[in-house]
């Protein structure tokens, strides 16, 4: 038996590598693939959350998030490529009119 | 229907009214889309405007264009549209009726002992909030009856004399319009049982005054005076306004028979001091001034002839000018309460009876001669309601209504002889040419010069023997008066011999067309003429052997403590000798001014130029009218356009404009700032978004520690 906390250590490594990628990043799609990371960082705590205290709903949410994320993931990608099709660019700091 | 007739004394103004909105949908839905189709011709000369005697250029050029149905017709002048003919039938139609329903009335009246001589109807009530009611109500009394006989009396002849004399304007149902509305006005004015609604008359005929001075708004002189009525007589009525709050105020009440009524419980019960009674008598008389055309808001009704001239007939000499005089009479009561009031009344009235009688010497406008005189003549009633005549006042009202509405009525017909002309040096020998005009207005000339035995005698030295005998009276006072009246038979006669007598000044080209005017215009001249002479013989005094049936009838009005109290005491005190004596100096001085009239006009001609070169100072003061309008001017209308100017460009531009610019200059500032913050970087976005959500996280962790 792994201890909880272990998991919800896994959990927050994961939780923190897809902000910084979030942040940090220009590539759009690695901004895309780190917030599925930060999703997948959750869907560990849900679950071990829902293991440890014996409810299911961690995992429901858990399935939840990921069916979210399936969608999530394909509108994001259709939008990239739009984009890409459009300014020949996926880099996030040339990609700035939308501002007053 | 206990009291007969007198239940239907609402039809008095309301007949009037009916006339506004019969002619009025005449004036909007025939006569508007005639003027309109005809103004859209790019046709020259246009339609002739401007003049009211405009000769021929207005019939050829509209019958000429306007439809097919007129062609056939050519410059018919004997061509009116229907429209017209049913305006001339219902305008002058609801006045001659509304005056048989007043007559009624007021015998009616006449029939009910001295004492119960007020009726009042209350039709329904109009403000009520908390103790103030005003309803909408008539009262009549013999004050009243004889305002509204005179006005729908001599108003009926004004509006008979008016289908000829406007009957050349394109604008014709417009102006019966105005001429009705002002009737149900001043029959609103005069027939109220309370002041306020006496207010809502009283704004009425301004407004009709204004509508009809700039009646032919396409003069720019035209359009002035009537501004500068309006303008003038706000002031006076923004003091009358304010006398009627008084009156609310001390007496809880703004109908006549209530605050009269309480007038001598309150004045003896101390609410009602001489101080206050003051304040509400010069706050109404400042009303009056406005509207009467008193020193020193007089200056608008000289400028008012450029209205149509039986407008001045009506209007600005027999009607709404006297207004002020009967409101002063309908407040006799309080008037009496306030010495120094009366004074005032009586000093301003003897005043500018002088005044603008010099200023009358001068004048070659023959109307503005007669605005002038009127202006005298109110002078004249003000001194008698002054001295505490007001039955005398009245009185001349009476009689100046018939006179002067005949004078401009007879200017009114020379000007239309003349095709337009006014200018008194450019006429001349008219006598042989308009025999009916010359003789009525000679009448009339004799009436108001006082000549024994017409109408302007009885009211005229009934005025100056009351400014010398009674208690409010000075001797003074009377030397005033007598010298004015020496000074308006100069120059009404001066009038009478310049337009009349004499060779011919006139320009040949008008000489040809002198014709005199039509029935419509002679008739009500004659019976004016009829009223001018006999019209005083309801007031010849007790001296001359009469029984001044004129102040018995007034007296219930006035009664109670002016006309009985010193009209017993005046003759009491003086002897008869000295009122006739009064009386034949009064005479001597009119004919004193009418022989020196005779001698400068008729016998010396070069004579009047002579003097006028000798004092040539003298003589331009008085021509320029004592440059009472340029102080004015200077003094007053420059100095409120310095202000308004200065509250416009501080107050308004600056201050007003500095907030509600400031708030947005503030707002937008504002928003330059904050749109910093939307860079359009995803990246920037999102870390403000975790540095959110850490915060939060972070502060609900705290809270959670620290409890």
């Amino acid at each position: 038996m792994v201890e909880p906390s272990a998991y919800l250590l896994l959990s927050a490594v994961l939780f923190g590598i897809g902000v910084v990628g979030v942040v940090a990043r220009k590539n759009v799609l690695i901004i895309l693939m780190s917030v599925e990371l930060m999703l997948n960082g959750v869907n560990v705590a849900f679950v071990a959350a829902g293991s440890y205290l014996g409810d299911a709903a961690g995992g429901v949410f858990a399935f939840m998030v990921m069916t979210v994320a399936a969608a999530e993931a394909a509108v994001g990608l259709a939008l990239l490529i739009a984009l890409y099709r459009l300014k020949e660019t996926i880099d996030v700091t040339e990609l700035r009119i939308l501002k007053w | 229907m206990v009291n007969g007739i007198l239940d239907f004394l609402w039809l008095v103004p309301a007949l009037p009214l009916l006339g506004v909105i019969l002619n009025g949908a005449l004036a909007l839905f025939a006569e508007r889309p005639l003027l309109l189709r005809e103004a859209g011709l790019p046709l020259p000369g246009g339609h002739g405007g401007g003049h009211g005697t405009g000769h021929g250029s207005h019939g050829s050029s509209s019958h000429g264009t306007s439809a097919p149905s007129h062609a056939g017709h050519g410059e018919s002048h004997h061509e009116t549209p229907a429209y017209r003919r049913l305006v001339s039938f219902i305008a002058p139609g609801v006045i001659g009726a509304a005056f048989v329903v007043a007559l009624l009335c007021v015998l009616s009246l006449a029939a009910r002992p001295a004492e119960g001589r007020t009726f009042v109807q209350i039709l329904f009530p109009w403000i009520q909030a908390g103790s103030f009611l005003a309803p909408v109500g008539f009262q009549l009394d013999p004050l009243s009856a004889v305002m509204a006989l005179v006005v729908t009396g001599v108003g009926f002849l004004i509006h008979v004399y008016s289908v000829g004399y406007m009957s050349h304007e394109p604008a014709f149902a417009r102006y019966f319009v105005y001429l009705n509305l002002f009737m149900f006005a001043m029959l609103t004015l005069v027939l109220a049982n309370n002041y306020l609604l006496m207010f809502v008359g009283w704004e009425g005929v301004g407004l009709c005054s204004y509508l009809l001075i700039g009646y032919w708004y396409e003069k720019q002189s035209a359009a002035d005076a009537g501004k500068k009525a309006f303008i003038v007589n706000r002031i006076g009525d923004f003091g009358f306004i304010l006398a009627v709050f008084l009156i609310f105020w001390t007496f809880g009440t703004v109908s006549y028979t209530e605050v009269f009524a309480k007038v001598p419980l309150l004045s003896h019960s101390g609410v009602l001091t001489t101080g206050l009674a003051t304040a509400i008598t010069l706050l109404l008389f400042l009303g009056a001034t406005g509207k009467s055309a008193q020193i020193p808001l007089y200056i608008w009704l000289p400028d008012a002839m450029e209205g149509p001239t039986p407008v001045s007939a009506l209007i600005h000499a027999a009607t709404m000018v006297t207004a002020g005089v009967y409101m002063v009479a309908r407040s006799s009561a309080l008037f009496l309460l306030a010495p120094e009031t009366m004074m005032v009344v009586a000093v301003i009235g003897a005043a500018t009876a002088i005044f603008s009688a010099t200023i009358g010497i001068c004048q070659t406008d023959i109307k503005r001669v007669l605005a002038y005189s009127t202006v005298s003549q109110l002078g004249y009633m003000f001194l008698a309601c002054g001295v505490g005549a007001f039955t005398a006042g009245i009185f001349h009202l009476m009689t100046h209504a018939f006179f002067k509405a005949l004078l401009f009525l007879g200017s009114g017909s020379v000007i239309h002889a003349l095709s337009g002309e006014q200018d008194m040096r450019k006429m001349g020998g008219l006598r042989k040419y308009i025999p009916i005009t010359f003789i009525t207005m000679f009448v009339a000339t004799l009436a108001i010069a006082g000549i024994p035995g017409l109408s302007g005698f009885f009211s005229k030295d009934e005025i100056l023997w009351q400014s010398f005998s009674s208690p409010h009276g000075s001797p003074v006072l009377w030397v005033i008066a007598a010298v004015a009246a020496g000074i308006t038979a100069f120059y009404m006669f001066r009038l009478v011999f310049l337009t009349f007598y004499g060779e011919s000044r006139m320009d040949p080209d008008v000489e040809k067309h002198v014709h005199e005017s039509p029935w419509t215009m002679t008739l009500p001249l004659s019976i004016l003429a009829v009223l001018s002479l006999a019209g005083g013989w309801v007031g010849i005094p007790a001296v001359l052997g009469g029984s001044n049936p004129f102040e018995h009838w007034l007296a219930p009005v006035f009664h109670p403590v002016a006309a009985g109290a010193h009209g017993a005491e005046g003759a009491a005190h003086h002897p008869a000798a000295l009122e006739l004596g009064l009386m034949a100096l009064s005479v001597a001085v009119a004919l004193c001014g009418i022989g020196l009239a005779y001698f400068l006009y008729r016998v010396r001609t070069g004579k009047p130029e002579e003097i006028a070169r000798k004092w040539p100072t003298l003589y331009d003061v008085v021509l320029h009218k004592y440059y009472v309008d340029e102080i004015y001017e200077w003094a007053v209308v420059r100095r409120v356009v310095n202000v308004s100017v200065w509250l416009w460009e501080m107050f308004d531009a600056l201050f007003i404009d500095g907030i509600v610019n400031g708030v947005a200059d503030l707002a937008r500032a504002a928003g330059d700032r904050v749109r910093r913050l939307q860079g359009g970087v995803v990246g920037g976005y999102a870390f403000s978004l975790l540095a959110g959500a850490v915060l939060l996280v972070g502060y609900i962790l705290y809270r959670s520690v620290v409890q």
